[in-house]
């Protein structure tokens, strides 16, 4: 076992592209760290760099303490799940799983041994003497793993490995990876393009765009403290709905009404001009449910409402200015997405009683929302020492 | 952006120029395709130009010390020749109908067997048997077929009008034509609906629904949706089997050794070269029959507009 | 697919059998009627007087006519399948060099594998003739092995080249991260996976030299390397106007049976490297 460190890592294509720009991560020895974005985004090609399949074009890889950029990838003790599990299809799963041991050259026994303990492991012993063509998704996804268990691996580096699976076996296989990384207590670099698995399955996530690193923090810091517009939108599922925004004073002019910041938030956003305010959907709720509480409400029209029992969608629909809406436009596009009009989504609690068309007075929690610059899209209500590290604003600072 | 960021991923990698990776996968690439290149370069390249060379001699090989250079005299002569005009004529022809023919008969067979639930293995078996038999069978079956004494066309046909039992099909030209183009289509007919076959089971079954409810005929169907999707299949059959057709050769020569004006280009050069030793007129006509297969498979691709490399998915 | 057979379908179903079989029941039919019987005339389909005495002159070695078709099997066969052999060896590494890697000349070789499918075979009988004779490749073997490979190996790289596309490339570098070297994972990923590919392009190939004529008559003169088209066109016997129909018969149901075999054990395969992208997109 052992850490994974790179240092400025850059892969530039014959056509001058860079893939991936100046990234620096460290991995600790034992770490889950996600490498997550929107495709295009390096993170497979980051990947493929530590395993080796790919050139370094400038910058050090570290395994451990040993510089592993000339390295050919069987030299590097690494093991890989890769997207459509590469399992060989003239080998039975017990072969499948033995492959990396026979190519050792282990003696029958010790292979014979392992390959039994990783398949109580992954339950997959009544399966050993098939061939992959016949194993569903779920058991492929296993034998996979079964594969890299084996090896006495310094790492493991997972693909993408759950995107071929239907919704309910990612669920699953999820808590499975998750529950097996902390019994082995591996280091682990898995890439995804799902926020959930990032969010959950991760001890740190970096984020990242168009090569560039956009924040490197664990999920909590970046649900609380996006570093930027991108990651706000990125993390969270609905997405953070971002407002056109005025700050006068303490107060903040949304579309819908005015609402009252916090000062230290009011105090760093001062004389900036037009903002873009980011509210996560759950800071909103039915203000007819709340009782007591503070933070500001207003009222706007519901458009369409969705129940899913323990919460209510409600999405209300407004014009954004023209400034901010080629802004959000653009954000869009950077998150994969379709460019559609303007609304917001409210996450009411599931009580409401809201129904599509009705005049309702939303309430907003006010003290969690975040202004940034639609400019350079900086949070400028960024708390930095919960940040986790956020390279744009180490180097513009 | 992000789409020139995903590509690259994948396809790039192996285009930058400086890396060692694609120095080294560059240099494999060249010598695990050195062999073929070299045995195919030896085989056609050399003797073509051999060939061209040959044939601006006047160069007989039995009389092997009489040879002269004649500049493009042999050309001239070939040219100015009817004979070759109604030999090109008979191959133009020859090609032509077969190519038609195994068209609409390959269609209708590949209709059948893509349709067809049982006995699929019985069917793909049997036609592959005249896809596999030796063209010299398949021309001495034929011949057989349509001769006086031993065949039995004139019998079993006898009740058209112009076939009695003492037709002669080697007789004339027009029916020993007809004899070599039924080997011909017999023997090659198998191929084109195979490919025709694959290229109907790329037309999706929930299209040619969706036309149904929006209430096209079965004969709407088949022209507006099925043929407009299987472009690239039929295209490709046909210029592989125009070229083919327009190299016919072993049919003609043991079924009528050219007899009654049934001589193709290639059996005229054949006859040329090995029969008379005539090497250096031999080589011009050689010359001669390969422009025109270029000729000839330009004019296929252009016309047709066929992209080979996106029809065999080279991308 | 939708269950629905009618009629249509069913005459099809027979029209095709019969088109395809009907040539092939004839030569067998006229390889039992007797030598006698087709020198009167024998137009009816079915012999006479059923007899094995065809199969036994041309399977007799101490028969003129059988010996020399002997040795034309002979020729054939060994001809075919080291043909086949080299072809299939040359072919698999170009194939894998374009199906796998990016390097320049790449767009030329595929060029010049489709000139070549196209090329017209008796173009070169001219100058092989005379550069063979030169070599003292004419009449052997090697003289016919060496075209025979050239014309094949377009066909062969196509088929191969469309079969290691399939093979999905993460399986070979998943092999390089489980430890394997560039050779092993060659040897045990991607060869297992592509023996199928390979073997149908042997059967293709087998089938272009066992069929091949043109070459077979240009560039042999005696038995000694003569293969079964080319002795079977020489095989007139004493009356040119009367050729021994039925023993041409019986060789062309002998030179078939191998044909009919391979087709009978991989039909599918056949199928499948015939059409192999030939039609995509």
């Amino acid at each position: 076992m052992a850490s994974i460190t790179m240092k400025n890592i850059v892969k530039q294509y014959g056509d001058g592209f860079p893939a991936v720009n100046d990234v620096s991560i460290d991995i600790a020895d034992g770490e889950f760290m996600i490498l997550v974005g929107p495709s295009g985004c390096g993170k497979s090609t980051l990947l493929r760099m530590i395993v080796g399949l790919e050139d370094i074009s400038s910058g050090d890889m570290l395994i451990g303490d040993q510089r592993v950029n000339d390295l050919a990838p069987r030299d590097r003790n690494l093991a890989m799940v890769f997207q459509n599990y590469a399992l060989y299809p003239h080998l039975t799963v017990y072969e499948n799983i033995a492959f990396p041991l026979r190519l050792a050259g282990a003696p029958d026994s010790e292979i014979d041994q392992k390959v039994r303990a990783a398949s109580a492991t992954l339950e997959l012993d009544e399966h050993l003497d098939r061939k992959p063509g016949n194993l569903s998704g779920g058991q492929r996804q296993r034998v996979a793993m079964g594969r890299a268990i084996v090896r006495d691996a310094d790492a493991f580096l997972f693909d993408e490995p759950l995107s071929n699976l239907d919704a309910k076996l990612r669920g699953q296989m999820r808590t499975e990876i998750s529950r097996l990384q902390k019994r082995l207590g591996i280091t682990t670099v898995y890439v995804t393009h799902d926020q959930t698995e990032a969010m959950t399955l991760g001890d740190r996530v970096a984020v990242l765009k168009r090569g560039l690193l956009q924040q490197l923090a664990t999920p909590r810091e970046l649900y609380e403290n996006p570093g930027n517009l991108f990651v706000a939108g990125f993390i969270g599922s609905p997405p953070m709905n971002f407002l056109p925004a005025t700050v006068e004073g303490t107060t903040a002019k949304l579309p819908f009404g005015n609402v009252e910041l916090p000062p230290d938030r009011a105090e760093r956003a001062a004389g900036h001009g037009l903002l873009l305010a980011g509210i996560r959907p759950e800071y909103f709720d039915d203000a007819s449910t709340r009782e007591g509480a503070g933070g500001s409400t207003f009222h706007a029209t519901v458009e369409v409402v969705e129940w899913l029992g323990h919460e209510t969608y409600a999405y209300i629909p407004y014009d954004a200015p023209p400034e901010v809406a080629e802004q959000l436009r653009q954000l869009e596009r950077d998150l994969d997405g379709e460019a559609m009009h303007t609304q917001l989504v409210a996450a009411l609690s599931g009580n409401s009683r809201i129904k599509a068309g009705d005049q309702a007075e939303i309430w907003v929690d006010a003290s969690k929302i975040h202004l940034f610059d639609p400019e350079t899209g900086r949070n400028l209500t960024v708390d930095a020492e919960h940040a986790g590290t956020i390279p744009d604003l180490a180097t513009t600072a | 952006m992000t789409t020139t960021v995903a590509t690259p991923q994948t396809r790039a990698t192996r285009r930058a120029p400086a890396s060692d990776r694609s120095t080294a996968e560059n240099r494999l690439g060249q010598r695990l395709v050195a062999p073929a290149v070299l045995l195919m370069l030896l085989v056609t390249a050399w003797p073509m130009i051999q060939a061209l060379y040959l044939s601006l001699f006047r160069y007989r090989l039995t009389t092997p010390d009489d040879r002269e250079f004649i500049g493009l005299g042999n050309y001239l002569t070939v040219l100015g020749d009817g004979l070759f005009w109604k030999v090109t004529l008979n191959t133009v022809i020859i090609m032509v109908v077969t190519v038609a023919v195994e068209l609409v008969i390959g269609f209708a067979f590949a209709m059948v067997m893509h349709r067809i639930v049982f006995a699929r293995g019985v069917m793909r078996t049997s036609i592959l048997i005249p896809y596999g038999i030796i063209t010299v069978v398949s021309a001495f079956a034929w011949q057989f077929t349509f001769s006086i004494n031993n065949g039995w066309v004139n019998s079993w046909f006898a009740w058209l009008p112009w076939i009695g039992t003492d037709t002669n099909w080697y007789g004339g030209h027009w029916s020993a034509m007809f004899a070599i183009m039924v080997s011909e289509i017999w023997k090659t007919t198998p191929f084109m609906s195979l490919l025709l076959l694959a290229g109907l089971s790329q037309v999706s079954e929930d299209m040619l629904e969706a036309a149904q409810v929006d209430g096209a005929t079965w004969w709407q169907r088949l022209w507006k949706v099925i043929l407009p999707n299987m472009r690239a299949a039929i295209m490709v059959a046909v210029l592989f089997r125009a070229l083919d057709a327009f190299r016919i050769f072993d049919n003609i020569y043991i079924m009528t050794k050219g007899a009654q004006n049934t001589q193709s280009s290639s059996f005229l050069t054949y006859r040329q070269v090995i029969e008379q030793f005539q090497l250096g007129m031999g080589s011009a006509l050689s010359v001669l029959l390969f422009l025109t297969v270029l000729l000839l498979a330009f004019l296929i691709v252009r016309l047709f507009r066929v992209d080979l490399a996106q029809a065999r998915g080279e991308g | 697919m939708r269950q629905k057979m009618g009629v249509g379908h069913w005459i099809g179903f027979v029209v095709i059998l019969v088109w395809c079989l009907l040539p092939v029941a004839w030569i067998v039919s006229l390889s039992f009627k007797s030598l006698d019987e087709t020198t009167v005339g024998s137009p009816q389909f079915l012999p006479k007087d059923p007899t094995w005495d065809n199969y036994q002159v041309l399977l007799n070695w101490n028969d003129p006519a059988g010996h020399d078709f002997m040795r034309a099997l002979i020729n054939s066969f060994g001809i075919a399948l080291i043909a086949t052999f080299l072809s299939v060896v040359f072919a698999t590494l170009a194939a894998y060099a374009i199906a796998r890697l990016e390097f320049r000349g790449k767009r030329l070789v595929l060029s010049m594998a489709l000139a070549i499918a196209m090329f017209p075979v008796v173009s070169l009988v001219g100058p092989l003739f005379d550069m063979w004779r030169t070599f003292h490749l004419f009449n052997t073997w090697p003289g016919l092995i060496i075209p025979y490979m050239t014309f094949t190996l377009p066909l062969a790289i196509w088929t191969l080249s469309a079969f290691f596309r399939e093979i999905p490339w993460e399986m070979e570098q998943a092999a390089q991260v489980d430890g394997a070297t560039s050779w092993q994972a060659f040897r045990k990923v991607i060869v297992p996976l592509a023996a199928p590919g390979v073997f149908t392009a042997a059967i293709l190939t087998f089938f272009f030299a066992w069929n091949e004529f043109v070459l077979a008559i240009s560039l042999t003169s005696t038995t000694g390397s003569r293969t079964v088209p080319a002795q079977m066109s020489f095989f007139v016997g004493p009356d040119p106007f009367n050729p021994p129909y039925a023993q041409l018969a019986t060789a062309s149901v002998i030179v078939t049976i191998p044909v009919i075999i391979i087709v009978l054990l991989f039909q599918r395969r056949i199928v499948a490297g015939l059409t192999s992208g030939a039609v995509k997109g």
